[in-house]
C-alpha cells in the first residue's frame, strides 16, 4: 500500500523516462517494459550512481586540463591539480596560440592549425568525392572484377599501416610530392578509402532500383544519375562520411609525421613537439592550453553532430 | 548480335570503370604492391636506403634478439589482451546499464564517448599531465596526508605499460559501449518476456542469453580492438615516448624508429611484416568465420 503512491509520485517525478514503469504498474499483466521492479529507487540509485561515478571519471581528463589551462605555473607548482584556478589567467593561451616555440619557429600552435586546416580541406573533399564514386560504381554499376577489388580494399584496411608506410615514400618521392601537403592529402585519400567506399557502396545500394532504373530507361548516364539523383539523395550519409573524415585527419600523428617537414607539421604533431620538447623549463598550463586547442576542432563536431557520430563510428565497425 | 552487344556492353560500363580507377590502383599499388614490397625488402640488407641484397632471415634473427623488440612484444601483449579484457568487460556493462531505459541517456552516452574523438596525442597528453607524481593524482594524494602513497605508472619502468593502458581504456570504451548497445537494442524483445516469464534472474538472462546472442558483435568489436592495438603508436609517443629508457616500446614504434631515426630500413621492414603476420593471425580465421558463413 505505501509503495504505491512512492511509484506514481516518482513516475511523475522522472517523467517519461519511468512511464513504462508505470504502464506495468497499471496493467499488472501487461507483457510490455521491464520486470516490475520492488525497490525501484534502490535500483536507481545503483544505475545511476554508476553512470554518474564513471561520467565523472570520463570528464576528470578534460576538467584537469581545463583548470591547469588557466592557472598560472606558481599556483601550479604550490596548488592541487583538481582544484579551480584561484586567479584566472588567459596568458597560458594566448602563448599557446601565439608564441609557443617548436624548434626554431615560436609562432605558436596557430602555425599547426592553419597547417590542419590546409590538409583537412582538400583531404576530406578529394577523399570523399573519390570514395562516393566508388560506393557508387560499386552499388549499381558492377563490372567485372569489380567485387574483387573492393574485397581487396576491405581485407587492405587491416593492414597496419607501418607495412605500406615505405613503398608510399618512395611512390611520392617519385611523383615529387613527398615532405608536401599535397602528399599527405594523396596518403589521407588513400587510406580513407577503403572506410568510406564501404559506407557509400552500402548506402547506395540501399536506394531503391526502381529509381535507377527509371533514370536509365530516361537515358541518364553514369554521371548524371550520380549528380542528379545519388548525391541529392544521400546527403546524410556524406554528412556521415565528413564527420568520419574530419575527426580521423585531424586527430592523424603518424602520418603527418612522415610525409611531411617540420614547416608544414599538422597541429597534432606540433602539439606533441611543444609538449613533449625537452629544452626549457616546462609550461604545463601552455601545455595544456595547447592541447586543449588542439582537441577543439573534433570535440566541436563531436558534440554538434550527436548521433550522426555515432552512426559514423558504427559503419566503420559493421560490416556489410 | 552477340558480337554488337559484347564491345556496346563493355564501351556502356566504361565511366564505372575509370571513375573505379583509384579504388583499382589502391588497391593494387598500395595494398597489393607496397605489401608485398615490403615483404620482400625484409629480406635485404636496406640501410638507408632500399637495396637489393638479398641476406634471407638475418634481419629476423637480428629483431628476435633485439632487446627493445622484445620489450615491444611483451608490451603490446599486456596492453592488448588487457585492454581487450576491460573495454570488453566495461563497455559491456556500461552498455547494459544505458539500455535499462534510464533517463539522460544521450548524455551518458555523450560524456562516455567523447574521448574517442579526441586524437591518441591530446589522450596521451591529458593524462601524462594527470598521472605526472610531482603534481597529477599522487601529489594530491600524498597532500591529503598518505605521505608514502605511491603512484607513477610513468616513471616507472615496471608498470609504465599499466599507466598507458588507463589512458587507452579511457579513449576506447566508450566505442566498444556503443557497439554494445547497439547490439543489445538489437535483441528481441521477445527474449526478456521469455525469460521474465521463466523467472530466470536478470543477469543470467545477459550471461546466458543475451551475450550469446551478441557473438557477431563480440566477433567485431574484438577485431576492432585488435586491429586498433596493433597499430599503437600515437599514444605511446605523447604519454610516454617510449621510456623510462625503452620500457613502454611498441612495434609501430619499433618500426618507425629504426626507419626514420636509426636509418635501418631492413629492420623496419622485418618488424612491419612481423605485424602483418600478427593481423593475419586475428583477422584471417575471423574474415573466414563471418564472410565464408555468410555464403551458405
Amino acid at each position: 500500500m505505501t509503495k504505491a503512491p512512492q511509484l506514481i509520485k516518482h513516475s511523475m517525478k522522472y517523467g517519461e523516462a519511468q512511464s513504462s514503469t508505470g504502464a506495468a504498474e497499471r496493467e499488472p499483466g501487461s507483457p510490455y517494459g521491464r520486470k516490475p521492479r520492488k525497490i525501484l529507487s534502490r535500483r536507481n540509485i545503483f544505475i545511476y550512481g554508476t553512470l554518474i561515478m564513471v561520467s565523472l571519471y570520463y570528464l576528470l581528463p578534460l576538467y584537469v586540463m581545463v583548470v591547469t589551462s588557466l592557472k598560472g605555473m606558481p599556483e601550479i607548482r604550490i596548488g592541487n591539480i583538481f582544484a579551480p584556478p584561484v586567479e584566472v589567467t588567459f596568458q597560458p593561451w594566448v602563448k599557446a596560440w601565439a608564441e609557443a616555440c617548436t624548434g626554431l619557429n615560436c609562432d605558436g600552435l596557430s602555425r599547426g592549425f592553419f597547417n590542419s586546416v590546409k590538409i583537412l580541406i582538400p583531404s576530406v573533399i578529394l577523399s570523399i568525392a573519390i570514395a562516393s564514386v566508388n560506393g557508387y560504381a560499386l552499388a549499381n554499376w558492377r563490372f567485372k572484377g569489380s567485387e574483387t577489388f573492393f574485397a581487396i580494399l576491405i581485407v587492405g584496411a587491416f593492414i597496419p599501416y607501418q607495412v605500406m608506410i615505405y613503398p608510399i615514400v618512395i611512390l611520392l618521392r617519385e611523383i615529387g610530392l613527398y615532405g608536401s601537403l599535397s602528399g599527405l592529402v594523396l596518403v589521407h585519400t588513400i587510406f580513407g578509402m577503403p572506410i568510406l567506399t564501404l559506407l557509400f557502396r552500402n548506402y547506395f545500394g540501399s536506394v531503391p532500383q526502381e529509381l535507377f532504373k527509371a533514370a536509365r530507361v530516361d537515358g541518364a548516364g553514369f554521371w548524371s544519375i550520380y549528380f542528379r539523383i545519388m548525391v541529392p539523395m544521400s546527403l546524410p550519409i556524406f554528412v556521415v562520411a565528413m564527420i568520419l573524415q574530419v575527426t580521423g585527419i585531424w586527430n592523424d600523428f603518424l602520418f603527418g609525421v612522415i610525409y611531411t617537414k617540420p614547416d608544414l607539421y599538422p597541429m597534432t604533431v606540433q602539439l606533441n613537439n611543444i609538449v613533449n620538447s625537452t629544452q626549457g623549463v616546462k609550461e604545463y598550463n601552455v601545455n595544456m592550453a595547447a592541447t586543449i586547442l588542439t582537441g577543439l576542432v573534433p570535440l566541436t563536431i563531436y558534440f554538434l553532430s550527436g548521433k550522426l557520430f555515432v552512426r559514423g563510428i558504427a559503419a566503420g565497425a559493421v560490416k556489410g | 548480335m552477340a558480337a554488337v552487344t559484347g564491345p556496346a556492353r563493355w564501351h556502356r560500363n566504361i565511366s564505372a570503370k575509370i571513375a573505379a580507377i583509384p579504388m583499382i590502383a589502391t588497391a593494387l599499388v598500395i595494398f597489393i604492391g607496397g605489401t608485398t614490397w615490403t615483404v620482400v625488402y625484409s629480406f635485404t640488407n636496406s640501410k638507408l636506403l632500399p637495396r637489393e641484397k638479398f641476406i634471407g632471415l638475418a634481419q629476423y634473427e637480428r629483431l628476435w634478439s633485439s632487446n627493445k623488440w622484445l620489450i615491444s612484444i611483451e608490451n603490446l601483449a599486456i596492453y592488448g589482451i588487457l585492454s581487450l579484457i576491460f573495454a570488453l568487460v566495461i563497455g559491456f556493462i556500461l552498455a547494459t546499464l544505458l539500455d535499462q531505459k534510464i533517463r539522460y541517456e544521450d548524455t551518458f552516452r555523450t560524456v562516455l564517448l567523447y574521448p574517442f574523438a579526441l586524437s591518441f596525442i591530446v589522450t596521451g597528453l591529458a593524462w601524462q599531465w594527470i598521472l605526472n607524481p610531482d603534481f597529477g593524482i599522487q601529489h594530491v594524494v600524498r597532500s591529503l596526508g598518505f605521505e608514502n602513497f605511491s603512484f607513477d605508472p610513468l616513471y616507472n619502468p615496471d608498470i609504465v605499460i599499466y599507466g598507458v593502458l588507463i589512458a587507452g581504456l579511457w579513449h576506447e570504451t566508450g566505442l566498444i559501449m556503443c557497439l554494445m548497445l547497439a547490439g543489445l537494442r538489437g535483441i528481441d524483445e521477445d527474449i526478456w518476456k521469455a525469460s521474465r516469464i521463466d523467472g530466470i534472474p536478470m543477469w543470467k538472462t545477459y550471461i546466458f542469453i543475451v551475450i550469446p546472442m551478441m557473438r557477431g558483435i563480440f566477433i567485431t568489436a574484438i577485431v576492432l580492438i585488435t586491429s586498433g592495438i596493433i597499430k599503437v603508436y600515437d599514444l605511446i609517443v605523447a604519454q610516454t615516448g617510449g621510456g623510462p629508457g625503452i620500457s613502454s616500446e611498441v612495434p609501430a614504434k619499433y618500426v618507425y624508429d629504426a626507419m626514420f631515426l636509426s636509418q635501418n630500413l631492413g629492420q623496419g621492414f622485418a618488424a612491419s611484416t612481423m605485424m602483418l603476420l600478427t593481423v593475419i593471425i586475428v583477422v584471417v580465421p575471423w574474415a573466414y568465420l563471418e564472410f565464408g558463413g555468410k555464403r551458405k
